[in-house]
């Protein structure tokens, strides 16, 4: 039996397909573009060790009190979107919840003269947190940038054992709210990564540097003599926080 | 000597499977631990961003220590040629294999990604001991079960001396990676020692040993096997001079600390001012741990008596898991020494304010997950001796003592 041909269009086909269509290019096409846009951005070329990252903190300059770093950082790296579990006791809750950076205040035992300081990450030479990892997910850039890759994290949490300067978090809640730029999950370890996603997206300051009303933190690469980081390390005496390990690092203080 | 007969663990039906039932619900409640744990985060547990590793880390190194040693009893037999400890060797390599599975599934267990547990097998860094862990423990298992097979199997007795060299190192090269996992840490005042590989080393004797003597006295007392005195004098005066030896090791490696001066905050709060780690270190790890069953054991009378040698060898086992909470959980209390010649006067981090150590207070899903570890390494021990013939069918002084039958 033939069909008949003169039967009418099926419009709500036609709107269907249309309706899908224009779905679909709205869907993909924003991966299509921001992929393109991305590849043209320095991310698709592999980072070398052409330069190395570093900071160098003036303690003279941090400001007793003051904890603006620590606030940029946390919402940089969206620290800041991370809940406390319900039934959590805020006492245990405020040692699991992670800390990139945090303010320390010390005192000379001898002279009583006291210091405030930023810590975090050292991004070390040779880092301890990457020697003891088993898997290999805790790494160096050779942009001498040290993170955590967290597709290959177990979570054995060796890594925290071995860093002198207590510079890493577990995470260990599960993880509802999270940005873009900082992906995280229950059950890995994470660091300072000198704002990792602004170096791979040109950007030259980190958050911290940023933050800092008084100019302590200057960051930059270490290895351009006319960069402002070493610009301001040739001009004071720094020092490396437990030198004794002979780590290397790409953090450096002043006045401490 | 007489030919030695093993015959399968005949315990009845309604106890062996009434103790099967109980090691079985431990496990379960273990399983279930995890899973809440596993589901909800590590924020239900006591461990914290200071206090990384916590309670089943205590367990799961207590029991890989413990089953390296345990294989000690079939070594002396194979590698020394001590005709006693051959009857004795099939339980031991069995008991060293179920107690590092115990204790390996306990350490999995608490990764913050289990799942993970593949790209763990399959990506290495190869500078990391745990890495060289991972190969060492697969590789001990696989020998040991290469070993059990050359002693039971008639045809392949021939190669037990050879296989039972190989194991004999292969244990020693264990033990000194899991001691070294604290040996590498530089940045901690508490590790950072050479002494904690050989230390390790000697603990695994001890422990093992004691495990080993529980489960041999357990098994054989159910069904009525003859245990001879013979064999048990052998094996207690053996535990009590491992546990002399920990005690050396232990005199050895504060007395080192105490000479530098740079160790001494570190020695103060272990021996002095530590408060839950220094009462563990003086009450758990010396003297219930080391002088009470030195005590026994080497005591004339306490010494051969069977309850006192079952109550030696638990204290050697509750020394040995407060000797591993002081190693552990005591060496991350102790603040970073991060700052020479300076106070932490505030801190946003819990750096160790004025000295102030971390705080830990172990959680209910931790201890249960360590103790299903227990539980598991137990049940597959007593599954095991049932099923194949591990036991010796007497150890009665003239089956057990070469000279006997002279």
């Amino acid at each position: 039996m033939s069909q008949p041909t003169d039967q009418p269009t099926d419009q709500r086909r036609r709107d269907f397909l249309a309706g899908a269509g224009a779905a679909a290019a709205t869907v993909v096409a924003p991966g299509v573009f921001l992929n393109s846009v991305a590849s043209a951005a320095p991310r698709d070329t592999a980072v070398t060790d052409d330069v190395r990252y570093g900071m160098l903190i003036d303690t003279a300059k941090c400001a007793d009190g003051c904890s603006d770093c620590v606030t940029a950082c946390e919402k940089e790296n969206g620290l800041d979107q991370l809940l406390k579990p319900e039934g959590a006791s805020d006492e245990i809750w405020d040692m699991q919840r992670p800390r990139w950076i945090r303010e320390v205040k010390l005192r000379n035992n001898l002279t009583g003269r006291v210091t405030s300081l930023p810590m975090m990450c050292q991004h070390c030479e040779h880092p301890p947190c990457v020697d003891v990892c088993p898997t290999g997910a805790s790494f160096r850039r050779a942009d001498g940038i040290v993170m955590v890759d967290r597709h290959t994290c177990i979570g054995c949490r060796y890594c925290m054992m071995a860093c002198p300067y207590n510079a890493r978090s577990f995470i260990h809640e599960n993880v509802r709210f999270k940005i873009t730029a900082a992906p995280r999950g229950k059950g890995c370890v994470e660091s300072c990564n000198l704002c990792v996603q602004r170096r791979d997206n040109g950007g030259t300051t980190t958050a911290c540097q940023d933050a800092c009303q008084q100019g302590a933190i200057v960051f930059g690469d270490l290895k351009d003599p006319n960069s402002a980081v070493s610009q301001a390390m040739a001009r004071y005496p720094t020092v490396q926080i437990r030198a004794d390990l002979k780590l290397n690092t790409g953090v450096r203080y002043t006045d401490v | 000597m007489k030919k030695i007969h093993y015959r399968e663990w005949g315990i009845e039906s309604p106890r062996y499977w009434g103790l099967l039932a109980v090691l079985a619900a431990i496990v379960a409640v273990g399983g279930f631990a995890t899973l809440y744990m596993e589901h909800e985060g590590h924020w239900v547990t006591g461990m914290t961003n200071q206090i990384v590793w916590g309670t089943p880390h205590v367990f799961a190194i207590f029991l890989i220590v413990a089953a390296s040693g345990a294989l000690n009893v079939a070594s002396i037999g194979s590698v020394f040629g001590q005709k006693m400890y051959k009857p004795l060797a099939r339980l031991s390599a069995l008991m060293a294999i179920t107690l590092l599975a115990g204790g390996l599934i306990v350490l999995v267990l608490d990764l913050g990604q289990p799942s993970r547990l593949i790209v763990a097998m399959t990506t290495y860094n190869f500078k990391s001991i745990f890495a060289w862990n991972i190969y060492l423990y697969v590789g001990f298992l696989a020998i040991v079960v290469v070993y059990l097979f050359t002693m039971m199997e008639r045809k392949a007795n021939e190669y037990s001396h050879g296989v039972g060299v190989f194991a004999f190192v292969w244990r020693l090269a264990l033990t000194t990676g899991t001691g070294s996992i604290f040996g590498f840490l530089v940045a901690r005042q508490g590790y950072d020692a050479a002494i904690m590989a050989p230390m390790f080393i000697i603990m695994s004797f001890a422990y093992g040993l004691a495990l080993y003597l529980l489960v041999l006295m357990f098994t054989f007392n159910t069904d009525e096997r003859p245990l001879g005195d013979l064999v048990l004098r052998r094996l207690k005066n053996l535990l009590g001079v491992f546990v002399a030896a920990i005690f050396y090791f232990t005199v050895v490696y504060h007395l080192t600390n105490l000479y530098g001066t740079e160790n001494h905050a570190f020695e103060a709060f272990i021996l002095r001012d530590g408060g839950v780690y220094t009462w563990t270190f003086w009450i758990g790890w010396v003297l219930l741990g080391m002088l009470a069953p030195m005590g026994i054991l080497f005591h004339p009378a306490l010494g051969m008596q069977r309850g006192a040698i079952t109550i030696a060898a638990l204290l050697v086992v509750l020394g040995g898991l407060s000797a591993i909470y002081v190693i552990v959980i005591g060496g991350q209390a102790f603040p970073l020494n991060m700052f020479p010649d300076h106070t932490i006067i505030e801190s946003g981090y819990y750096d160790g304010v004025n000295g102030l150590a971390r705080h830990y207070s172990p959680s209910l899903p931790e201890f249960l997950l360590g103790l299903g570890g227990f539980a598991l390494a137990l049940l597959a021990t007593f599954i095991g001796v049932r099923l194949l013939q591990f036991l010796p069918a007497s150890l009665a002084d003239e089956v057990a003592d070469p000279h006997h039958a002279k």
